[in-house]
């Protein structure tokens, strides 16, 4: 086998989703030695329909995609976008994601984004119907009949009276040569006989039998296991390795040292991994980390850079002059991805060449960095996304590449890394921020919110590489790059238009900016100022980053003001409240839940029986990018602390909903990762080091827990653009289950986890009268 | 190195490895099957489950060498897409899978625990599965899925 392995060995070999490549004749022009369509590699130009639609002699269709399938569901969803759109059957349409040398490239597959960026106007949907109109032109001509005057089904277009012509006879085998057109219409999702239908996702049968072929699961010819030896403290540097204390064991190939880089390469992967653990490496010790206990007041007194979101200028006078006044501050820790499967990549670099398997959201992003690392023009890489355990953002994928191509570079041959668990949880993932949250307001004489005051302080270092910062994750700092760090700025006030990107604002503000109001709500006496600051350890993107940090802290705050006002927590919401899909999904959720206004709080005054209580919560995701609802039902008990979800109900407003089979499963596992996130989830340090670096020490909740009912109300509104689905409602768990432990015992809790210990300490800290 | 005999899925292997090498890395990497994960290496996530007569053991703490002539059956071995087990159709029908990457766990804890306890309490399976994680947490359908299996079992 060659040294590359030839695309079209890939594609036999890459398992059940791209199986029997009938195509493959076609696909021969796309081989990796001349580039897609003979152009430069790097130049898949996505406004070219040849980039993205090929359509064969026998029918059969080839998409090429550039966002990828993580288990989100998204290799089924754009497979019915093709099929659809060219209105052909399923079973014809090939899909191809993410691969540097075949693929457009569409950044990475992250935020909620691919939906909106391939199910709107552009993109992949944007590709898909101007082949439909380009297979109606070339049918109009060669059947001399009108294009109004055809119709399409199963691919061939029909003019009545007997003609007809299939795709495969109009362009089979045959380029295009067409640019996209910005302005096609897409077919109406009133029409949609695909799009819109709950099919079972594609991959499923191989994944309950164990066929699917995960990077952990890439074989090549020749090819040898790495591991890495990560330094022991945080910010230890290399002093000394000292490669005597391995000499001679079985298998070893070579030790590795590429500035505070340390790794080894064996034969087997039992031999890596006791060389990795016998190696002596003598290291620098790094500088005494902020103590855990007093973090959150470390982070508000380091430098930060400011940004004001939008400040009515009123604020001051407003809280100044108001009756009441409510103040609280919210806290949430470091969480972790925690991927089930600590990350793996396969790397093949040789000579001038690097070929790499790898879990990363974002290939050509890697692919850039793996170019950097190596020093290799960045044509000479190539990247292919191989599915890895779910990752939610960016977990150690990217760090791993990073990993292998450097191992692989040194012996010359296809090297496979697997991390350790410790090695995932301490040294591989960029973890979600941690946020201190200070919210205020001031409530007028009837007890409505008169003005909104919110100054956050969120953590940052490093996050995704993008094309040029290898040293955003881990290896590439270990191996020289530099982080991306915060630059301290005092804001200037707020310019350009409203925009709630991190859900900085509550969704109750109006949003005011330039005389354009961008909010979902009523309040126009409004201020929110983010602070950003360094965090001394490794930061990025977790599932609905800083978007669930800072709706935790708006919808809990909402709640102590509506329990102030003595109101209904829905009513309260509402009547705050002017965007009509937020209210939509408000209104759904409680419709489902059978929500009836009552006493709130209804905190029970037996301090040892179990309290039950709901709660409720939304959010305008990133400010229009979905909209979520959610009412959770929990058992307290109050002698240990324990909470017990029991129900929740969510509704989501995501627009013309794609695969609603796929959107229910985002939106159920999404309230159960918010659950475990919002009960057990935190990262812990010491003086010196990570010390949560196993399933012992982070806390997931297990298969065995008690596991709530789950109901999802799906709100379809064909009339708006789509939306992401996949971060919504994992948005509004944390405060949901936080307002219902508040309903059920007056208890308020202003901390992720709520751990018993922290219930505990809510319970005591109750306000007698409440 | 020694040479090891194997029974995996009803075939016989051999293969030639340190006995201390943990069966998961000798059927990953020795057999190449894509069923058992390494997901932690410390037996706390069940990734890496696999059947050992019958019996669910975490292959990524179990040294080949302690296998002796116990039988070895992974994911795939009990079943195919095209012909899958019924607790694995459960989990088909259910679609309950998001990555999918924990399903050994999950799947075959769960049959061991059914097929020696085919009359336990609902209890009694939360209490199995309690040391089995999934991260996208796709419990809901998966208890939907395992209850399905179970209740089959029952008739």
């Amino acid at each position: 086998m060659s040294t590359s392995f030839s695309r079209r060995d890939f594609l036999k070999t890459s398992g059940a989703l791209i199986v029997s490549f009938s195509a493959a004749s076609l696909l021969e022009p796309l081989a990796l030695a001349q580039g897609p369509f003979g152009t430069h590699l790097s130049h898949i130009d996505p406004g070219k329909l040849d980039s993205w639609i090929a359509v064969a002699a026998d029918g059969m269709v080839t998409a090429y995609t550039g966002k990828c399938d993580f288990g989100q569901g998204m290799f089924t969803v754009q497979t019915q976008l093709i099929a659809e759109e060219l209105r052909v059957p399923l079973h014809v349409v090939r899909l191809i994601q993410c691969d540097t040398s075949i693929t457009p490239d569409e950044g990475t597959t992250s935020g909620s984004q691919s939906t909106p960026v391939n199910f709107n106007a552009g993109g992949l949907a944007q590709a898909a119907a101007t082949a439909r109109e380009a297979l109606l032109n070339l049918a109009s001509r060669r059947l001399r009949v009108p294009v109004d005057k055809l119709s399409i089904k199963d691919g061939v277009v029909t003019a009545g009276a007997g003609k007809q012509v299939s795709y495969g006879e109009l362009v089979g085998g045959k380029r295009f040569n067409l640019s996209l057109n910005p302005n096609v219409k897409r077919i109406p999702p009133q029409q949609w006989t695909v799009l819109g239908k709950a099919i079972p996702s594609f991959d499923i049968a191989a994944l309950a039998t164990g066929e699917f072929e995960f990077v952990h699961n890439v074989h090549l010819p020749g090819m040898v296991h790495g591991r890495v030896v990560r330094p022991p403290t945080v910010g230890s540097t290399v002093a000394n390795v000292d490669e005597d204390s391995v000499r001679g064991m079985p298998g070893l190939i070579k030790v590795v040292v590429r500035k505070n880089f340390v790794g080894v390469v064996a034969e087997k992967q039992w031999q890596a991994q006791q060389a990795a653990r016998k190696l002596k490496v003598t290291w620098n010790p790094g500088g005494v980390l902020p103590a855990q206990q007093s973090f959150y007041e470390y982070i508000r007194k380091q430098p930060s850079r400011d940004v004001f979101i939008v400040d009515s200028q009123d604020v001051q006078r407003k809280l100044a002059d108001a009756s009441t006044v409510l103040r609280s501050t919210y806290f949430h820790p470091y969480q972790m991805h925690g991927s089930i499967g600590a990350s793996c990549a396969v790397a093949d670099v040789r000579g001038d060449k690097a070929t790499l398997w790898s879990s990363t959201q974002s290939v050509y992003p890697t692919r850039s960095g793996v170019a950097m690392l190596l020093g290799l023009p960045v044509d000479n890489v190539r990247v292919i996304f191989t599915r890895g355990a779910g990752c939610y953002g960016l977990n150690a994928a990217d760090t791993v590449s990073y990993d292998a191509a450097l191992l692989s570079h040194a012996v010359q041959r296809p090297v496979r890394v697997q991390l350790s668990r410790k090695d995932e949880m301490a040294w591989g993932e960029n973890y979600g921020q941690a946020c201190v949250i200070e919210e205020r307001a001031a409530l007028d004489a009837h007890g409505s919110v008169a003005a909104w005051d919110c100054e956050s302080w969120s953590v940052s270092f490093g996050g995704r590489p993008g094309y040029d910062h290898p040293g955003n994750v881990i290896t590439g700092m270990l191996a020289g790059y530099q982080p991306q760090i915060v630059v301290p700025a005092r804001s200037s006030e707020p310019a350009g238009e409203f925009r709630n990107g991190h859900n900085l604002a509550p969704s109750y503000v109006t949003g005011c900016v330039s005389g354009k109001c961008g909010g979902a709500g009523k309040i126009r006496s409004e201020r929110i100022l983010a602070r950003n600051v360094t965090s001394p350890f490794f930061t990025g993107p977790l599932r609905s980053p800083l978007r669930l940090q800072n709706t935790f802290a708006h919808e809990c705050f909402m709640d102590e003001l509506c329990a102030h006002a003595k109101a209904d927590p829905l009513a309260y919401r509402l009547q705050h409240l002017a965007d009509e899909r937020i209210i939509g999904v408000l209104k759904a959720a409680a419709q489902a839940a059978k929500w009836e206004p009552r006493r709130f709080p209804q905190a029970s005054r037996e301090q040892t029986s179990p309290a039950a209580g709901r709660g409720i919560a939304c959010v305008a995701y990133e400010g229009d990018n979905g909209y979520a609802a959610l009412i959770a039902e929990v058992e307290v008990d109050q002698s240990t602390g324990q909470v017990r979800a029991r129900r929740f109900v969510a509704a989501a407003d995501c627009g013309p909903i794609s695969n609603p089979a796929g959107v229910r499963n985002q939106i159920e596992g999404g309230i159960l990762q918010g659950l475990s996130r919002a009960l057990g989830e935190e990262v812990t340090w010491d003086e010196h080091q990570i010390t949560s670096t196993s399933w012992a020490t982070y806390h997931s909740l297990p298969l065995g827990f008690e596991v709530p009912a789950v109901e999802s109300v799906l709100v379809n509104n064909p009339g708006w653009k789509a939306t992401g689905a996949g971060e919504l409602t994992i948005t509004v768990v944390a405060a949901a289950v936080g307002n219902a432990i508040f309903d059920a015992t007056g208890a308020r809790l202003r901390e992720v986890p709520f751990t018993p210990a922290r219930v505990k300490a809510a319970l005591a800290a109750r306000n007698p009268q409440s | 190195m020694s040479a090891i005999a194997l029974k995996v899925n009803g075939r016989d292997h051999t293969v030639e490895v340190d006995p201390a090498t943990p069966l998961l890395y000798v059927l990953g990497d020795e057999l190449q099957l894509r069923g058992p994960k390494f997901g932690c290496g410390l037996g706390q996530c069940g990734a890496c489950t696999v059947l050992m007569d019958g019996r669910a053991v975490r292959s990524c703490i179990t040294p080949v060498s302690a296998v002796g002539r116990s039988e070895i059956v992974t994911l795939e071995g009990l079943g195919t897409p095209e012909k899958p087990h019924p607790i694995q159709q459960a989990f088909i029908d259910e679609q309950a899978a998001q990555c999918g990457f924990c399903l050994s766990g999950v799947v075959l804890t769960a049959k061991a625990f059914l097929d020696h306890n085919p009359k336990a309490t609902p209890a009694e399976i939360h209490q199995a599965l309690s040391g089995v994680l999934c991260r996208c947490f796709v419990h809901t359908r998966m208890w939907r899925a395992i209850n399905r299996y179970a209740q089959a079992r029952h008739v």
